[in-house]
């Protein structure tokens, strides 16, 4: 019960300063209501009530069963008890792709962005294909993260190539499509991924010998942020590609 | 009333639909590679029961109350004319959010504990605690120059892509100067910032502005808020660890 009441005090500190801001400048420094004052109230309240029965469902199955597949998956007994030497890392590779597209498709923020890009692009932005683009950039973006802690290679090199590509698909890309991509890397890792991406980066690096958590550790968050700005604008190629065949 | 009860139906689907990869994707792993029981059975279906079920809430808040007040909000200012007043609410809303945000605190306590382990800043809890909030003003305040800088793109009819390629070439020039340990912790400081709370918002803001200035197409410039505050942490929190 005190669990519960934690979440939902959480939860309330991280929505009160954004309603408390949108209410301040609304009332006070424009001194107009809104259309329709109870409608944005049971919204609000809504989200906050959503928020918290999504996280306390996940602290009680998501979290520690995902938390503990990490640490078993990198355990050094788990990890030397395969026969092949290539094989070594596999379920680690293989879960890092999965989880990071199952648990991008159910998370909030990118819903809440996918839902608003195919209002504001009259429906020639789908929720899903886009939702589903973002998650296999996430997939890839973890399984390369995973790679750079396994052989310690440094995160610059990574992101210079990343960053030339993307800047390299800006030009290829429809103009209108472009900050859409771009959001969508920003929003991928939020309160589903994080924890468990978290997880699977400190325990690579405490069971894998000479690596260092501040070095090797962190980083894997931006990799999966990285990688769903290409997916997308590699996703808009495809559109096109099939568009130009099919005509 | 039928209808209000199908589109409820259809919520929920679609929130299952949502969750579905995820328990496919442990069960394979739990059941084919890592073959333990899982403890609690009942106990993970209550789980499920309550993620989906608050997927389904948060949605039905978002289009009902998020986004129409963001909307709504922009387009008032837009009328009102006051660019300055704009430019306030778009800090204060950056800056307060994140300073708030429960992901952010933990993530700054778990990486002062680390810092302070490798022996960069003292041994001392007022040292850590320092730290701890020192790191989270900062990415706080990036948040807000980013959003200052997003809602300028709007009126300014700047390109999204131009102010993210200058703040990569910022972010791949500061790199090498900062020291090592704070390379990965920086970079992975650009993605704490966009909670299901703050991306809703700042979305609608966007796409609000867009919408209600002449000549803007929401698609094309409402977007790319979200993309400028993820990237513009990473330059303070290295500017930060240079200076260190």
């Amino acid at each position: 019960m005190s669990e519960i009441i934690k979440i939902a005090h959480d939860m309330l500190i991280s929505i009160a300063p954004v309603v408390g801001i949108i209410f301040f400048f609304q009332f006070v420094i424009l001194k107009k209501s809104f259309p329709d004052n109870k409608k944005i109230f049971i919204g609000i309240v809504s989200v906050w009530i959503g928020l918290t029965l999504f996280v306390i469902g996940l602290e009680q199955t998501l979290f520690p069963i995902g938390k503990l597949m990490a640490y078993e998956l990198t355990s050094k007994e788990f990890i030397s008890s395969h026969v092949f030497p290539w094989s070594e890392y596999f379920w680690i590779y293989l879960f890092a792709i999965l989880i990071g597209i199952s648990t991008t498709l159910a998370e909030p923020s990118l819903l809440a962005v996918s839902i608003k890009a195919e209002e504001s692009s009259g429906g020639f932005v789908k929720s899903w294909p886009l939702r589903i683009a973002v998650a296999i950039g996430v997939g890839l973006g973890l399984l390369v993260g995973v790679i750079r802690i396994i052989y310690g290679l440094p995160i610059l090199y990574f992101f210079v190539t990343g960053y030339l590509i993307i800047i390299i698909l800006v030009y290829l890309s429809p103009k209108e499509i472009i900050p859409l991509a771009f959001d969508s890397g920003g929003v991928t890792t939020s309160t589903v991924t994080v924890p468990l991406i978290a997880a699977l980066g400190i325990g690579l690096s405490y069971s894998i010998d000479g690596k260092d958590i501040l070095v090797d550790g962190f980083g894997l968050i931006a990799f999966a942020s990285l990688f769903p700005i290409i997916a997308v604008m590699g996703y808009i190629q495809i559109v096109k590609i099939i568009n130009k065949i099919s005509k | 009333m039928a209808r209000t009860g199908r589109k409820i139906l259809q919520s929920i689907i679609e929130s299952i639909k949502d969750l579905l990869p995820i328990i496919i994707v442990v069960g394979f792993f739990q059941i084919f590679v890592i073959q333990k029981p899982l403890d609690d059975l009942l106990l993970i279906l209550e789980g499920l029961l309550l993620i989906i079920l608050g997927l389904t809430f948060f949605v039905f808040g978002l289009k009902i109350g998020f986004f129409p007040a963001g909307e709504n909000l922009a387009y008032n200012f837009v009328e009102r004319a006051s660019l300055s007043w704009l430019l306030i609410f778009g800090f204060a809303l950056g800056f307060g959010v994140t300073i708030a945000e429960p992901d952010l605190i933990v993530i700054s306590a778990e990486v002062a504990k680390a810092i302070q382990e490798s022996q960069i800043i003292d041994s001392t809890d007022e040292a850590r605690k320092s730290f701890q909030n020192m790191f989270r003003s900062i990415i706080a305040f990036c948040v807000g120059i980013s959003v200052i800088l997003g809602v300028l793109k709007i009126l300014k009819n700047w390109s999204t892509h131009s102010i993210i390629i200058i703040l990569y070439l910022l972010v791949i020039l500061l790199t090498p100067l900062a020291p090592e340990y704070i390379i990965g912790i920086a970079y992975d400081s650009g993605g704490v910032t966009t909670s299901a709370i703050t991306v809703p918002l700042i979305v609608a803001i966007g796409v609000g502005l867009a919408s209600s200035i002449r000549g803007r197409n929401p698609l094309v410039d409402g977007f790319g808020l979200i993309a400028i505050a993820s990237v513009v942490p990473i330059i303070g929190i290295l500017i930060f660890g240079i200076f260190l």
